[in-house]
């Protein structure tokens, strides 16, 4: 649940980027990071291992103006992706206002983001939350790799596999090259904040 | 949510209690890693928003470890450093209270004053 904060006249608000290991988490940030440097007070904090695996969170906090006179503060999370991080990543979705699911392209990978979408579900409702209710933006990252020989998945079967019961606005994206991030990031923003002006404002 | 006059309270609550006993920063935090309020001596800058973030990760890590080995949860949870140390606390089940302090004061005081603000907050959060 965001946090409203009456007296400071703040609103905190907790979007996760949750998908499966190696999709391009980290990336998403990392590009947010660069792009908006002079926009963001605070160095991006990751908890990662030597190799670059994201092995507790990234979080990296940005204010994107006011409300009906309240500041909002968008705090941007990854969870680590690979498997056996599940009980970290579930810590991580406490109080998350919006959702970004990034899937990856890769045909090998396609198992793994169902997987990955199924345990989300799951983890959600640990904490009594309905992905279904959830404000949901869908990335199928990873879009560069159509120009080499990389087997990729066309958007028809990504939808099919991840978005045909969801229903929600999905993007084509490449974190690396930053196709799309920020589009991402803009739709998960608007879908979050008028879910949460249905609720408080 | 808290109200107005909840939020004033907690800060006088947190002004008196323990930054006026001579502690460096306090911060009020719910478990998502949200600051509700925070308060320093005005003499050492902290990055309290990145601070936050891994607090409720570091307080929710080893939580989950206690449940792990059995325990419903370690009641204290302290990080000594050589010029400043770090205490947790849980104040319910959405809020904790974090307190920064140097080594002029003693963990003892510390652990008095924080239970003392704890009981206070828990008062106010009680009544609407
Ligand atoms: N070709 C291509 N590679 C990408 C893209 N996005 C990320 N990668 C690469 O994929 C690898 C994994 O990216 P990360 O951002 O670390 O993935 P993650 O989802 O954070 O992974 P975990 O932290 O393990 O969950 C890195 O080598 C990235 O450079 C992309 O859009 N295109
Ligand atoms: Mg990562």
């Amino acid at each position: 649940m965001a946090l409203i904060n009456v007296k400071t006249r703040e609103v905190q608000i907790k979007i996760v980027y949750y998908g499966p290991g190696r999709g391009g988490k980290t990336t998403n940030l990392e590009y947010i990071n660069k792009k908006y440097r002079n926009q963001i007070k605070t160095e991006m904090v990751s908890l990662k291992t030597q190799d670059d695996r994201t092995l507790f969170f990234d979080f990296l906090p940005f204010d994107v103006g006011q409300i009906k006179g309240f500041d909002i503060t968008i705090q941007l999370y990854t969870v680590p992706g690979q498997v056996k991080y599940n009980a970290t990543r579930k810590l991580v979705l406490r109080g998350v206002d919006g959702i970004v699911f990034v899937a990856d392209v890769q045909k090998e990978q396609r198992k793994k983001n169902i997987e990955s979408l199924n345990q989300l579900y799951e983890n959600l409702e640990t904490y009594k939350l309905d992905l279904f209710k959830m404000p949901l933006v869908m990335q199928y990252n990873k879009i560069d790799l159509k120009l080499t020989n990389i087997p990729v998945l066309s958007s028809q079967t990504m939808q099919k596999d991840l978005n045909s019961l969801l229903r929600v606005p999905a993007f084509e994206a490449s974190a690396l090259k930053g196709g799309n991030v920020i589009l991402t990031l803009k739709k998960i923003i608007s879908t979050t904040l008028a879910s949460i002006q249905d609720q408080v404002f | 949510m808290f109200n107005q006059n909840q939020l004033d309270a907690i800060d006088n609550v947190i002004q008196v209690n323990l930054i006026e006993a001579g502690l460096d920063h306090v911060i009020f935090m719910d478990m998502a890693g949200n600051t509700i309020a925070k308060h320093d001596n005005g003499k050492s800058h902290l990055d309290s928003t990145a601070f936050a973030a891994l607090a409720a990760g570091n307080f929710a890590a080893v939580d989950a470890m206690a449940k792990l080995v059995g325990e419903s949860e370690f009641s204290l949870l302290f990080h000594k450093g050589e010029k400043s140390s770090i205490h947790f606390s849980k104040v319910n089940d959405d809020t904790l209270l974090i307190t920064m302090f140097n080594k002029d004061i003693s963990l003892g005081l510390v652990r008095l004053k924080v239970a003392e603000t704890i009981k206070k907050v828990n008062t106010i959060l009680a009544c609407e």
